[in-house]
């Protein structure tokens, strides 16, 4: 049986694991190397890397991380953040990523999703979305709202209309990002990923909100996701993934339990 | 001095791994699986490296037309059947692994290289929350005892990226089994000097790390 994903997520700044509440407040966690190092040895499935300041900065990726991340971690992992066309994204997955993360690109050239599915293959093309809830129905008819840039700038898009045109577009695999519940600990945004989870038909990836292990249970059954982000839940060092993945186990929930 | 230069000064044909390079998807996290256990290894289209490399590696990510295509243009497809027929160990991975089979149905039916006797499927779940591509961690049955086996429990689990199956012709091709999509599908294949995962053993972690330290090991016999 196909188990659930735990992806613990590495906000770099500076090669420094950074980690705030709705990209505000940002303190130093830690080495990126050694943080991905210490998840993947303790159990987690795969990683996530955004460089958080390379888009504002209008920079390139931290490359140098990337090839040092390939060499020590011998899982999948992603890598977004200032991901500006092509070539950034082969020089990101020539580095050694599985897959790369775009977000607000997506939105402003979504024909980049078609061309970076063509040329890399689907699976490596992974769309971030940053939805906020938006009570206008008629306007948005799932009730949620694309934000951009770091949640600064809305878009007008329908949340889910966005992930079925990017699913059409050749998107591999679609994280739901909840900028309600980012950075709250008080659980992921289950309607929200329910509706992106059973109405697409690549893997959906839940983002935002996990306090404990239960909203991992939560979201991976009533919110039907396929994999789940965490992230200040084990920067703490409150939880192990090993301790994560025992009351998934204990909840009935699918998880890789050797590694 | 050029890299290709100096990795050829460093190439010592008699332990080399050759990683065929046929433009189909990224070998980077092969490489330096392999490089991380010790084993000298080269990402190479070149049919005289492959050739006289001791063991071969047959990868591969994308759509098994393109693929074929590939192979044919860069005049690859006799030197990897003289590989498979030599004795030498070969390791196919994903479409590496389906390839080496007759025919696939994917990309309206392409015909394959046909090392292994039978075809390649595509998954088609009746439930519709199904997802496809079969993407993460999914545990192995093994059917069969084989040297890249060693140390590895029945059971553990590799991580896969696909939406075709290899189906063997024969039931004795079949090595390890895997669920997914309503199907049990060989997730391990193999026949005297040849072995095939569906999954990235170089994504996989430690076990699958195992798995190519088992591999790097093998005699080419079973």
């Amino acid at each position: 049986m196909l188990t659930k994903r735990i992806i613990p997520c590495l906000d770099v700044r500076n090669r420094k694991v950074t980690k705030g509440v709705r990209f505000q407040g940002n303190v130093d966690l830690g080495d990126p190397i050694e943080m991905a190092i210490a998840y993947s040895e303790g159990g987690c499935d795969e990683l996530v890397f955004y460089d958080i300041t390379a888009s504002a900065e209008n920079r390139q990726i931290d490359i140098g991380m990337v090839r040092e991340v390939a060499r020590a971690i011998h899982i999948p992992f992603a890598v977004g953040g200032g991901i500006r066309d092509l070539d950034d994204m082969q020089e990101v997955l020539l580095a050694g990523a599985e897959k790369v993360s775009i977000n607000s690109l997506a939105v402003e050239n979504p024909s980049i999703i078609a061309e970076g599915a063509r040329v890399f293959g689907r699976q490596c093309i992974v769309l971030g979305m940053d939805p906020v809830a938006n009570p206008d129905r008629r306007r948005f008819p799932s009730g949620y709202e694309i934000t951009i840039r770091g949640f600064r700038q809305r878009t007008g898009l329908d949340a889910l209309e966005w992930a079925r045109r990017a699913e059409d577009l050749g998107v591999g695999e679609i994280v739901v990002n909840s900028v309600d519940t980012d950075g709250t600990r008080d659980g992921y945004e289950l309607n929200l990923t329910r509706l992106i989870a059973t109405n697409v038909g690549v893997p959906v990836v839940a983002s935002g909100g996990a306090g404990n292990p239960r909203h991992l249970v939560e979201v991976l059954t009533k919110g039907r996701a396929d994999a789940a982000i965490i992230a200040s839940i084990v920067h703490s060092g409150e939880y192990t993934i090993a301790q994560i993945k025992e009351e998934l186990a204990r909840a009935g929930v699918p998880v890789r339990k050797k590694w | 001095m050029s890299e290709s230069f100096t990795e050829t000064l460093h190439i010592n044909r008699h332990r080399l791994i050759a990683i065929i390079d046929y433009k189909a998807g990224n070998l980077t996290s092969v490489r330096l699986a392999f490089e991380h256990i010790g084993a000298e290894c080269a990402i190479t289209s070149d049919p005289t490296v492959i050739a006289s490399a001791d063991r071969v590696v047959f990868p591969g990510v994308g759509a098994a037309g393109e693929a074929m295509r590939n192979l044919q243009r860069l005049g690859l497809v006799d030197v990897i059947r003289q590989a498979a027929q030599s004795g030498r160990p070969f390791l196919g991975i994903c479409l590496g692994t389906q390839i080496i089979l007759d025919h696939s149905q994917e990309d309206g039916g392409t015909k394959c290289l046909g090392l292994l006797p039978g075809e390649v499927r595509r998954f088609a779940p009746a439930d519709p929350e199904c997802k496809i591509p079969h993407m993460g961690w999914n545990a192995v049955r093994i059917v069969k005892p084989h040297p890249l086996f060693e140390g590895i429990e029945d059971g553990s689990e590799f991580y896969f990226v696909h939406s075709y199956y290899p189906a063997p012709s024969d039931e004795k091709y079949i090595l390890g089994e895997t669920d997914y999509a309503d199907v049990r599908f060989a997730s391990v294949i193999g026949h005297a000097n040849i072995v095939a995962t569906q999954f990235h053993p170089e994504r996989s972690g430690r076990i699958g790390l195992r798995m190519l330290a088992n591999f790097v090991r093998w005699d080419g016999k079973c």
